[in-house]
């Protein structure tokens, strides 16, 4: 019995945790999606990712980039370190290996939520 | 990769050092990582003229740039300094000489001051204009930046590229509108010009020239030294902003429609004067009716654009005038700007917009926000997919010709450059209706936009000659270019050729004295070390 108490405990904590550190990583991952990517994916006029995303799908998906909920985080770092069309690639000093894990963690959050996680 | 001329075990070393200076994780050698500082838009993309990069190493003082530097110049180490590597459209953030090591500023992003009574900034290399923005909104500042069309650039290498935005008066011109620089030399010595020279100087963001020679203009699009803090002078942040349109009904009246923007604008009158034809613009002739017109064998002629221009009753060219300052004064402004502009006959006048600031958000979403002082990207939507482009460009490569601020020049611009697309049997970018830019303050940029690929390596030829095409056609007319991406540079540079390139040479003398070992930048605008002259080509 104890040793069940303990064990859901440690659980609980971990589970706790593990939100914790998501949310965190979802709060990084924002403020790099609002500094780097905003102005040209974001809402409003004269955003040219909007635009081409917008051309590209056609409805079938939303034109801004942070509403998706199909980006595998593999789709977005693909993108930010090889570039696509006039979007360039970034370099580390701009975005590190670690805030592009935060931003790709950002952008596939509804993709989670969809897979039920 | 090693950089040319530097054998493997003195690469490692140099590595090593620079390790030592800024720490491993700042010293960028995998063949991924240093992909990234390719140009995104070269024009060379996947051939083997393709510049390529060696190594970066990306500082995060002053000091550990003159550290990095000593160990550059003890190695025979190139390097090549960016600051944001935003400069898209000139080179990105990709070296002249293939195999440099980049100096990459970008982590040096301090603000180091901004004041907004005596109307000044001073900044580091890696502060981008939104960064510059963000920091004096959130203080409540009353200052105004002038911004250039993409936000994301640096607003030091935007100045040292001699780059150019949309605000009032000589603010457009960003080395001009700069005040003081601290400047790590080849030598890894750190100097300040102008007033920063004067220990504990009060006054190095508001006088340029300190005493003695004004050097500061050498180390703009050149290789003389690694530019790490620079001052800019700020506008007072305007009370309101009005815009008025002056349209004319025939081709010729640019004459005196470029005269009187002139007048308006060098005594201060307007800001940033934009020129334009109701009958098309970048896109060519803006109906169908005009379009078969300029289809017509040997084109149309002038009689025959007027006639269109009458009958759909919307003129030849337009002025579209800014007006910055208090409201009482814009107001006046625009009445004083139609009297300068009454003679011409047939002219009118439409009032624009008025923004009394703060601007609300739906003013801001529908104004010419650079226009206004605020950073943005919409500048990419040109090449970008869209409903009306489903084919995107990879990038794109300027070519920036001044010509003469007047209207006869304009018409002249646009004969020329339609003739040279011809003779190369190309589509062109100019046609009856296209004006130039107007970012100099006492120059037109006739500027035109070429498309680059990563996937099309005929196309990009064919740019490229046709972009070496219009260098020549333009020097040829005595029009030469403000900036060129580093493809072309030779080639500009060579034009500039007055007395048998005196001052080519003497840019080499300076070099031989300053940077003697060629370690920064080689072949930046046509200035190379001694030991690689013999290699540089057009």
């Amino acid at each position: 019995m104890k040793i069940t108490f303990v064990l859901l405990g440690a659980l609980v904590f971990f589970l706790m945790n593990a939100a914790a550190a998501d949310a965190g990583q979802i709060e990084e991952g924002k403020q790099v999606y609002q500094y780097w990517c905003w102005n040209c994916h974001g809402e409003g006029p004269g955003k040219p990712g909007t635009q081409a995303l917008a051309a590209k799908y056609k409805g079938s998906k939303p034109a801004i980039l942070d509403q998706r909920t199909d980006l595998a985080p593999a789709v977005t770092k693909f993108f930010v370190r090889k570039g696509i069309s006039i979007m360039p690639y970034f370099r580390k000093t701009e975005i590190t290996d670690a805030q592009l894990d935060a931003l790709a963690f950002y952008l596939a959050r509804n993709a989670a939520k969809q897979d039920g996680k | 990769m090693l950089p040319p001329g530097v054998t493997a075990s003195k690469f490692a070393d140099a590595i090593k050092q620079f390790q030592g200076i800024v720490g491993k994780d700042w010293v960028f050698t995998s063949d991924e990582d240093v992909a990234l500082y390719k140009d995104a838009y070269s024009p060379f993309w996947g051939e083997k003229d393709e510049i390529l990069v060696s190594a970066a190493v990306a500082p995060d003082t002053a000091e550990e740039v003159s550290r990095v530097v000593r160990v550059a110049n003890t190695l025979k180490i190139p390097i090549y300094p960016i600051s944001t590597g935003k400069n898209l459209g000139y080179g990105g953030s990709a070296p002249n000489l293939s195999g440099s090591v980049v100096l990459d500023l970008k982590r040096m992003n301090r603000v180091i001051e901004v004041d907004d009574k005596r109307h000044f900034a001073i900044v580091e290399p890696g502060v981008s204009y939104f960064d510059l923005y963000r920091y004096i909104q959130e203080r409540g500042l009353k200052v105004w930046i002038d911004v250039p069309d993409p936000g994301w650039g640096s607003v030091i290498g935007n100045a040292m590229d001699h780059g150019v935005g949309y605000g009032f008066g000589a603010f457009r011109d960003h080395f001009y509108s700069h005040c003081g620089m601290e400047v790590v030399l080849p030598s890894g010595e750190i100097v300040r010009t102008g007033m920063g020279a004067l220990p504990n100087s009060k006054t190095w963001g508001e006088y340029h020239y300190g005493v003695g020679p004004y050097v500061d203009g050498l180390f703009g699009q050149s290789n003389f030294g690694v530019v790490t803090k620079m001052g800019f002078h700020l506008l007072p942040a305007p009370e309101s902003y009005l815009t008025g349109t002056v349209i004319v009904p025939r081709r010729s009246d640019i004459v005196p429609l470029v005269e009187g923007g002139n007048q308006l604008e060098h005594a201060g009158v307007i800001g940033m004067p934009e020129y334009g034809s109701p009958l098309g613009g970048f896109g060519g002739a803006s109906d169908a009716e005009l379009r078969s017109l300029m289809a017509k064998p040997g084109g149309p002629s002038v009689a025959e654009l007027e006639q269109h221009a009458e009958k759909t009753n919307r003129g030849f060219f337009s002025l579209n005038l800014q007006f910055y300052g208090g409201q009482k004064v814009v107001r006046a402004q625009w009445e004083y700007a139609k009297e300068v502009f009454a003679d011409i006959r047939g002219v009118k006048f439409n009032e624009g917009d008025f923004i009394k600031f703060p601007a609300m958000q739906e003013q801001l979403d529908k104004a010419h926000k650079v226009a206004i002082g605020v950073p943005n990207l919409s500048i990419f939507m040109i090449g970008a997919r869209s409903a009306l482009n489903p084919s995107p460009t990879d990038g794109h490569l300027w070519f920036s010709p001044l010509i003469p601020k007047t209207g006869e020049a304009i018409l002249e611009a646009q004969e020329v450059f339609m003739k040279a697309f011809r003779d190369m049997n190309m589509p062109s970018l100019v046609s009856p209706f296209s004006v130039p830019a107007t970012w100099m303050f006492r120059a037109f940029v006739f500027i035109m936009g070429f498309p680059v690929y990563r996937t099309n390596i005929e196309q990009n030829k064919k740019t490229r000659e046709m972009f070496k095409h219009l260098i020549q056609v333009a020097a040829d007319h005595g029009w030469g270019e403000y900036r060129t991406p580093p493809a072309f540079q030779q080639q500009v540079t060579d034009a500039y050729s007055w007395n048998n390139h005196a001052l080519r040479r003497f840019h080499e003398t300076l070099k031989d004295a300053v940077d003697p070992n060629g370690i920064i930048s080689a072949g930046r605008y046509g200035i190379w070390p001694k030991q690689m002259r013999g290699q540089r080509k057009a």
